[in-house]
């Protein structure tokens, strides 16, 4: 049995009188990928702010690398090593895409109260950042301001901005919402490869996507997790199938 | 004196001139702030603010105007620049700054009268004591933002506008603090005068200048540039690893402590320090200068709008008392219709000119 490098267990979170994590349990183990599937509204993307920082839960711990992590702030979680991209994109529009990955590097990080040296110039910061927006297919739009990228190529750089950071974990918030077939076969490529370097946690619709490249998969609907395995096993999961989800992957 | 300055400057351009990169001085007039590659050690606005100020003595008069009005614009030009790191880099409006300001002039006046009249150390101190009144102030506000953040200022500024007019003993009320001496600059090896406007304009050019390049370093470098990072984007920043928080709260602190630097040296022009700069209405024409001339999508926006609003305020003041009505008027169709303000304009105007250099150059940024 292998020890998870992420554990979450007894999750709950309200918003006012709005029960919207109910008890959720969740173990994501080292260098595999884990996804996230539930019907709309079943708290997944609450559930990835709970489990980056962004909210606080009422209930229930946090547990990354041996750590409790419970109720850090965002940006103490991400200099963990825990890096995430968002479902609504939340990029720097006024950049171009080469300084969004910029400000995200360690580097750039590690010198952030330095007021004198221009940044511009400091070519192995640029290079680190130019080679990030390689690896995501980015490569040539590096000047390109964020907010004239195209929708596909805003998505990526989303992705880029997150793994600038050089994170241990990666979360993915619907990363393929809003691409075509073509954006998703990309995507997809993109994924299976960083698989092999990274843990990553995916939240998706799209059960194709999800289930051709997840390890394990954890199904939550009305704030819990209602099953969870192996594609394969979720397959056959009864519960699963009667939901429609499952249906949707074959 | 003026040989002195002159001198001063003609080996600043010598020694900068052979730095010069042509191309990033046609980028940095074009872009003013140039994203792709480096900052322009010396660039182009920069030179022309500064060569344009030194040569005021000469021309200055000769049409019609006169000394003090370049050393008041200059003083303004150091508020509305350090303002500007927190309105345009940062995102973050401070309505109440003129408050600062203020305290930096009644700081420069008091430290004088009552503790030690040198004129490093009162600068110095009016610094600092705008620095730290800016650090109580930051510690309320900065994890608010947008309106929030607005009204929070304004608050602050107006307690620090009926302090000054409440506290007699110290600030010598409504009268204001009388008799603010303009002290000698006191090098150890010389000793200089700056009794006259002029003396007293060439100390506050050399004063002006370092801060300008200390500013134009700040917004390149790697805490400018995460400045504006959370301009864009405060959640992302978070996530990325920054203490927004902490960000904030510096930004506000060091633009606080230029517009106390620049209240210093208002103090010793004015050769007395009032409530009146501290008043709200001090604090908006500070956000008009700053927006009319482009302060949200140039550097040199400040520059620009502070220039334009002093020359106003005597060129259309001489005509008529209601100078700020029609200025108000302008300002009202500046912000309806360009909001990015002057500067915005002139990037437009260069951006449409087809078959330029410019059109090869890399895509054309706009960086906080």
């Amino acid at each position: 049995m292998t020890v998870a490098l992420f554990e979450a267990t007894g999750l709950a979170k309200r918003f006012g009188d709005q029960v919207v994590l109910e008890d959720i349990t969740l173990s994501f183990e080292e260098s595999k990928l884990s996804g996230i599937m539930g019907p709309n509204g079943a708290g997944k993307t609450t559930c990835f702010n709970v489990l980056t920082g962004l909210h606080r839960p009422d209930r229930g711990r946090v547990r990354f690398a041996g750590e409790d992590i419970t109720g850090l702030a965002p940006r103490a979680i991400a200099r963990k090593g825990i890096s995430r991209s968002f479902q609504i994109m939340n990029l720097f529009n006024d950049y171009s895409a080469l300084d969004n990955v910029l400000v995200a590097t360690p580097r750039v990080r590690g010198r952030g109260f330095d007021c004198w040296r221009d940044l511009g110039a400091d070519g192995a910061a640029q290079e680190a950042a130019a080679q990030v927006l390689a690896r995501v297919g980015l490569a040539g739009k590096e000047q390109a301001k964020a907010r004239s990228l195209s929708y596909g190529e805003r998505r990526a750089l989303e992705i880029g901005v997150a793994l600038a950071a050089q994170p241990r974990m990666l979360f993915l918030d619907e990363p393929t919402a809003g691409l075509g077939a073509e954006g998703t076969a990309r995507l997809a490529e993109l994924v299976a490869e960083l698989k092999r370097q990274l843990t990553i946690v995916i939240i998706e619709h799209d059960m194709q996507f999800l289930f051709r490249l997840a390890d394990k998969v954890s199904v939550i609907h009305w704030g819990q997790v209602i099953a969870e395995g192996t594609p394969e096993e979720l397959q056959q999961n009864e519960w699963v199938r009667r939901s429609n989800l499952g249906a949707l992957a074959t | 004196m003026r040989i002195l300055a002159w001198s001063a400057f003609g080996t600043y351009i010598l020694l900068g001139s052979s730095r010069l990169d042509k191309h990033a001085l046609v980028r940095d007039a074009v872009v003013m702030q140039s994203n792709p590659g480096r900052a322009a050690r010396l660039p182009l606005p920069m030179v022309i603010t500064l060569v344009v100020l030194l040569s005021t003595p000469l021309w200055l008069s000769g049409v019609g105007l006169y000394q003090y009005l370049a050393l008041e614009i200059m003083i303004w030009m150091l508020f509305a620049l350090g303002y500007n790191l927190l309105l345009g880099y940062t995102g973050l409006p401070s309505f109440g700054h003129g408050a600062f300001f203020g305290i930096g002039a009644y700081a420069f006046g008091l430290l004088q009268q009552r503790l030690w009249a040198n004129l490093w150390f009162d600068l110095l101190g009016a610094m600092l004591a705008a620095a730290l009144l800016g650090a109580l102030v930051a510690a309320f506000i900065s994890h608010r933002r947008g309106i929030y953040y607005a009204l929070l200022t304004i608050a602050f500024g107006q307690v620090f506008w009926f302090l000054s007019i409440k506290w007699h003993g110290l600030t010598g009320g409504e009268d204001g603090l009388l008799g603010i001496k303009r002290l000698p600059a006191d090098f150890g090896f010389a000793r200089f005068d700056l009794g006259s406007n002029e003396a007293l304009f060439y100390f506050c050019l050399a004063v002006f200048a370092a801060a300008l390049v200390c500013l134009w370093r700040l917004v390149h470098s790697p805490f400018g540039r995460i400045l504006s990072a959370i301009r864009q984007n405060e959640t992302r920043a978070a996530f990325v690893g920054y203490n927004v928080w902490l960000y904030k709260f510096l930004a506000f602190v060091v633009s606080a402590a230029v517009a106390g630097l620049a209240g210093g040296m208002f103090a010793m022009a004015q050769q007395s320090a009032y409530p009146n700069v501290m008043s709200l209405h001090a604090s908006g024409f500070v956000v008009m200068m700053v927006l009319v001339g482009g302060g949200m999508v140039s550097f040199w926006g400040p520059v620009i709008g502070t220039t334009i609003f002093i020359l106003s305020r005597d060129l259309l003041g001489a005509y008529t008392e209601a100078w700020l009505l029609w200025y108000g008027l302008i300002f009202m169709v500046l912000v309806l219709f360009k909001p990015e303000g002057v500067a915005g304009i002139w990037q437009g105007w260069r951006a449409r000119r087809p078959a330029s250099r410019v059109a090869v150059l890399p895509a054309q940024q706009r960086q906080g």
